[in-house]
Formats: C-alpha cells, sequence, structure tokens
C-alpha cells in the first residue's frame, strides 16, 4: 500500500452556531446560554414537551443567506424542514428539525466553494450544501464518556441555530481541511452571522477514508486545533487495519481529544426516517430579499486583500496575513487612517508593529486584541517617536508588554524621563553593532585600551543615552576580550 | 384492494431496536399483527385514482414564510423546567451513560 496523501478522502461537515443571534432558532428562549445555569434558557419548545409548537427566528434565514451568498451557493428559491428521527439524550423530542434535500426536500443552498491555499498553490474546495438545523442539547459526563456512570444535560442550548456546511470528498489531507477551516471561519467571522470565538461554536464531524474501502464518520471535533490531530489518527488507524489485512467498518466513531472510539455501527440514513416537519409551513425565498441582503453583505477577506494592497500599497504577502484575522485589520484600518498624515511608509511600519510585535504579544499571552487596554492611536504614537529620535526602534520594543496595559510611548518617555536599558541582550546587540561599525577605533584599542571609551560612547549616542553606562563597558570588555582586542 | 400483509419478525426488530425498545417474543407477534393493521388500513389509500392530484407536503396549501423577530422572551425557571423529571441531578436532567459496556 502506498502512503500517497491521494490515497486519502475526507469530507467535512462543519456545524457553525450562528452565535450572533439573540434567540433560538424555532423559540424565544435567549441563546446566551454559556454562562447560564443549567436549563434556565429553556421552554415547552426547546424541551420538546408536548404541544409545543416551533416558530422559525427571521434573522436565522437572513444570517443563512449572508453566508449562502458569501460561499457562491445556490439559494433554493422554496424549502421546508424535515424530522431526523432518532433517540439520544440531546434530543428531547426524539427528532431534530433538519433539513434533507431528498425526498422533496431541498437544503437551504445548494454548491458552493472555498479556495484555499496550499504549498502555495490555490485549490477550490468544493461545496455539497449548507442548510439550517437546530442544535442538540449539551451532555456532560462525569469524567470522561467512557467512564462516566451517566450523563447529565442540559437544553439551555438545545434548539440554538446551527448552520451546517457539507463538502463535497475532495478533500486529501489533514493539512487542507485545516486550510479550509481556517479560510470558512473567516468568512463566517467577515458575514457576521458569528465570530467563532466563543467555545463550542464549532463543531466539525469528517467522513474519512482510504481509496477503495469504506468510510468512518468521526463527530465531536470541537476546535479548529482538534481537526488535524482527529484526522490524522484516524487516517493512521484506518491504513494500519488495511495493512493487518482487516476490513474497515462504516461506523461512526467519537474523537475524545485522544483517539476515536466506536460509537453507533452501521447506521443508515434510512434509519433516520426523515419526513417533512408538519409543524412549520414552508420557506420561499424571493430574489429582492436576496438582491436585499447582498447589498448589505460586508466586504469578504479576499475582497479585502485587493483593497489593501490597493489603498495603502501593501504587499499581498502583507495583505493577506492582516485579514487572517478580521479584528486584527479591522484596527489596523482604525489605525493607520487616524492620522492624515500617513503615507506608505507609515502604512507598512504601521502593519509590521502591529503584525510582528503585536500578534506576537497576544499569541504568547494567549489573548484576543480587544481584550487588552492598547488602542489603534498607541501605534501612531510609537512611529512618531521613532521618527523624531525620542526611542529607538529596539527600545521601544521592550516596551510593548506596557503598551498592551494602556501606556502610550510618550507618556512613558515623559514618566521615566529617558528610559534606562539595562537588559544585556539588547546592550550587547548595539555593541557588537558599535565594533562591526568602527573597524579603526577597534584598531585604535589593541594599541591603546582606553580607546574603549570612544566604543561605549558610540553606544550611549545608538540608544539617545539610554544604556546602562556600566553594563555597556562590562559587555564591550567581554566582546573586545572574546575577539582578542585586549587582554 | 391491496394485499393484507403483517410486518416482518425482522421489520419489528429493526424498527424496535432504532426507538431503543426491549421486545419480548410474545410482543413483537402482536405488535407485527398490529402494526400490520395499521399499515393495511392505511393502504386503503392505495386504491383512490390520484393521477391528477399534486403531491402534497403540507396540509394547508399556500401558507409559508411564518417567522418570529430575534427578540428574547421568558423562559422556565430551572425548578419549572425540572419539575416532572424522574432524575435529575444539580440543575440537570439525568440520563443513563452513552455507551453501553
Ligand atoms: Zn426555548
Amino acid at each position: 500500500m502506498s502512503d500517497t496523501p491521494q490515497d486519502v478522502i475526507i469530507g467535512l461537515e462543519v456545524h457553525i452556531q450562528l452565535a450572533n443571534l439573540k434567540t433560538k432558532l424555532f423559540c424565544s428562549c435567549s441563546s446566551d446560554y454559556r454562562s447560564a445555569e443549567p436549563n434556565t434558557h429553556v421552554c415547552p419548545i426547546c424541551l420538546g414537551l408536548p404541544g409545543s409548537l416551533p416558530v422559525i427566528n427571521k434573522k436565522s434565514i437572513e444570517f443563512a443567506t449572508r453566508l449562502a451568498l458569501a460561499l457562491n451557493c445556490k439559494i433554493n428559491p422554496k424549502f421546508w424542514f424535515f424530522r431526523k428521527n432518532y433517540f439520544y439524550v440531546d434530543l428531547p423530542k426524539g427528532y431534530q428539525i433538519s433539513q434533507y434535500n431528498k425526498a422533496g426536500g431541498k437544503a437551504f443552498a445548494d454548491g458552493g466553494k472555498v479556495t484555499i491555499k496550499i504549498n502555495s498553490s490555490k485549490k477550490e474546495i468544493l461545496l455539497n450544501r449548507i442548510h439550517l438545523e437546530e442544535d442538540p442539547a449539551r451532555l456532560v459526563h462525569k469524567g470522561s464518556i467512557r467512564t462516566s456512570p451517566y450523563t447529565l444535560v442540559d437544553y439551555n442550548r438545545s434548539g440554538i441555530t446551527l448552520i451546517e456546511t457539507v463538502t463535497e470528498p475532495v478533500l486529501s489531507s489533514p493539512a487542507e481541511a485545516r486550510e479550509f477551516l481556517n479560510q470558512l471561519k473567516l468568512i463566517v467571522q467577515y458575514t457576521g452571522i458569528s465570530d467563532l470565538s466563543l467555545e463550542g461554536t464549532l463543531r466539525v464531524d469528517a467522513n474519512i477514508s482510504i481509496k477503495g474501502h469504506p468510510r468512518a464518520e468521526v463527530k465531536n471535533i470541537t476546535s479548529f486545533k482538534e481537526v488535524e490531530s482527529a484526522l490524522i489518527y484516524e487516517i493512521t488507524r484506518q491504513k494500519h487495519e488495511i495493512k493487518k489485512g482487516k476490513e474497515i467498518m462504516q461506523e461512526t466513531r467519537h474523537w475524545d481529544g485522544r483517539v476515536t472510539i466506536p460509537l453507533r455501527t452501521k447506521e443508515f440514513e434510512k434509519d433516520y426516517r426523515y419526513f417533512p416537519e408538519q409543524d412549520l409551513v414552508p420557506i420561499v425565498i424571493k430574489k429582492e430579499f436576496i438582491d436585499e441582503i447582498k447589498d448589505y453583505l460586508p466586504e469578504m477577506p479576499n475582497e479585502r486583500v485587493l483593497r489593501l494592497q490597493k489603498q495603502y500599497m501593501l504587499s499581498e504577502f502583507d495583505a493577506e496575513n492582516l485579514i487572517l484575522d478580521k479584528y486584527i485589520a479591522d484596527f489596523y484600518e482604525n489605525g493607520v487612517n487616524k492620522d492624515p498624515t500617513f503615507g506608505p511608509d507609515e502604512y507598512k511600519l504601521y502593519c509590521n508593529w502591529l503584525m510582528n510585535n503585536i500578534v506576537g504579544w497576544l499569541n504568547e499571552n494567549n489573548k484576543k486584541i480587544d481584550e487588552t487596554k492598547l488602542k489603534p492611536s498607541h501605534i501612531i504614537d510609537l512611529i512618531s517617536n521613532i521618527k523624531k529620535g525620542n526611542i529607538t526602534t529596539k527600545i521601544a520594543k521592550t516596551l510593548i508588554g506596557d503598551m498592551m496595559k494602556g501606556n502610550s510611548i510618550s507618556k512613558m518617555i515623559k514618566d521615566k524621563g529617558k528610559k534606562r536599558i539595562s537588559e544585556e541582550t539588547i546592550i550587547e546587540e548595539y555593541s557588537r553593532e558599535v565594533i562591526d561599525e568602527n573597524p579603526r577605533i577597534i584598531e585604535d584599542c589593541r594599541k591603546n585600551p582606553k580607546a574603549i571609551e570612544a566604543l561605549i560612547g558610540r553606544v550611549m549616542g545608538k540608544t539617545k543615552g539610554q544604556a546602562d553606562p556600566k553594563i555597556t563597558r562590562k559587555i564591550m570588555i567581554i566582546l573586545l576580550r572574546n575577539m582578542r582586542i585586549i587582554d | 384492494m391491496s394485499k393484507k400483509e403483517e410486518l416482518s419478525k425482522e421489520t419489528i426488530e429493526h424498527i424496535s431496536k432504532l426507538a431503543l425498545l426491549d421486545l419480548t417474543e410474545e410482543e413483537k407477534e402482536k405488535l407485527s399483527k398490529q402494526l400490520g393493521d395499521i399499515l393495511n388500513y392505511f393502504k386503503k389509500l392505495d386504491d383512490l385514482d390520484t393521477t391528477n392530484v399534486k403531491p402534497t407536503t403540507h396540509p394547508i396549501d399556500g401558507l409559508k414564510n411564518v417567522f418570529r423577530e430575534d427578540i428574547p422572551g421568558e423562559s422556565l425557571s430551572n425548578e419549572e423546567a425540572t419539575k416532572n423529571a424522574q432524575h435529575k441531578k444539580d440543575g440537570y436532567f439525568k440520563a443513563p451513560r452513552i455507551l453501553k459496556e
């Protein structure tokens, strides 16, 4: 058996909670359930009590339309919901209200595509459809799903609007799947239907097979990070089974964060006994409705890349990096537009500070930009202080942490007078520069060690007098000794 | 008139499994007859000539797009919500474990 990635066929079903909706899909319970006590955002509809009747949230249809347009899907002019019947503790009614594209039914929208970049070449990932459905309840297990003696059920999540995006089985590696999800996440963020930052807003089921063998479905992948590990695990498991001469079972497996374990075996579509939901009437979507949504559709990530390049004269690389997080890109544009004197140089400088230093700090500290006190004007202030020579780039870099706490560089310079640099690595860097730039003084040092004073002076000059002179002297002596210039 | 039939034992076993019901042999026999009777009764519909009748998916023809605005309303309290539950714990409904031994 060859090990080429072409052997692997992956299709994804991505469930995204429309977290920017205020209420659930079929009832008026608040969808803001994350910090709520269990079973307090529930009503007869989302608890599945007999006699209750669902009514569709209009905004769910609007949000689904936005996503369908952003993904270039074809929206179906008429569809109705279906009951998907199965018994599981997370479904109070014994069925999930979903959509079905057979038996006369239609998905919300068909087709569509997401373009990904893999090894710097572009690949179009074709979508099969997107559809709306209700989220099941949240299950809490004491310990793990394997060892828990019982299951606790919280119906606060029951009935939250989910939009499911189904790809064609066209992904050929875990890396492609990751890239696809990154792009999808971006598009979803840009449409404004969900920011995907809250826990549990995304769940992925993956259909995985090795060419010529049955597929297994892996459920419960609950974060972007886990998708790749779950896929790698499952591919390795299947290849191993095949190598041992065993046949792969068509089955549903559960990802527990470490391995996949069998859940329900041999579940077939017909066992769901889909039939039209009689408690809801059909939905007809008119062209005028779609056109109106289209008019208000926010700029999409690929459009923004082009505009950023044009408007701020950024490279494709910089623009692509900036848009990777909508909130960072918004921050950037807020910032550079605050100062009318900004030109191409400043646009580039602002981008560099943001992407290299600020984003670096955010990643290290595991924070999002709106969780800090950093304002777009702080970076303008930083750039202007460097330009005026009030502070060096190297020193400014050491002040990023303070800046994230809401302190401007100007204020820090004013408060502390000239900031002393005592950090040895920074002084050493400056000292090495001075040594490289002044071969003549180095020669002088061989004859007259007192010439070292001239070198220290140069370091002070480079740091606008901020380097600690004692530490600078110590470091300079060590460096010159290592170079065998002085004894 | 279409011909009378009983639900096969295999079908009964399959649908009872989907419904998570454990049936005894007697129950299976009783149900295959009873459910068969019900299905046969519905088969009377097959006697109608529907050549010129359009398929219907929803009972009220023409009714469409019944929506609500996205405005939060009152929910039940935890006490009310769990009042009729036989098994509960810490505000949750309590259910059997999911994976079989
Ligand atoms: Zn509700």
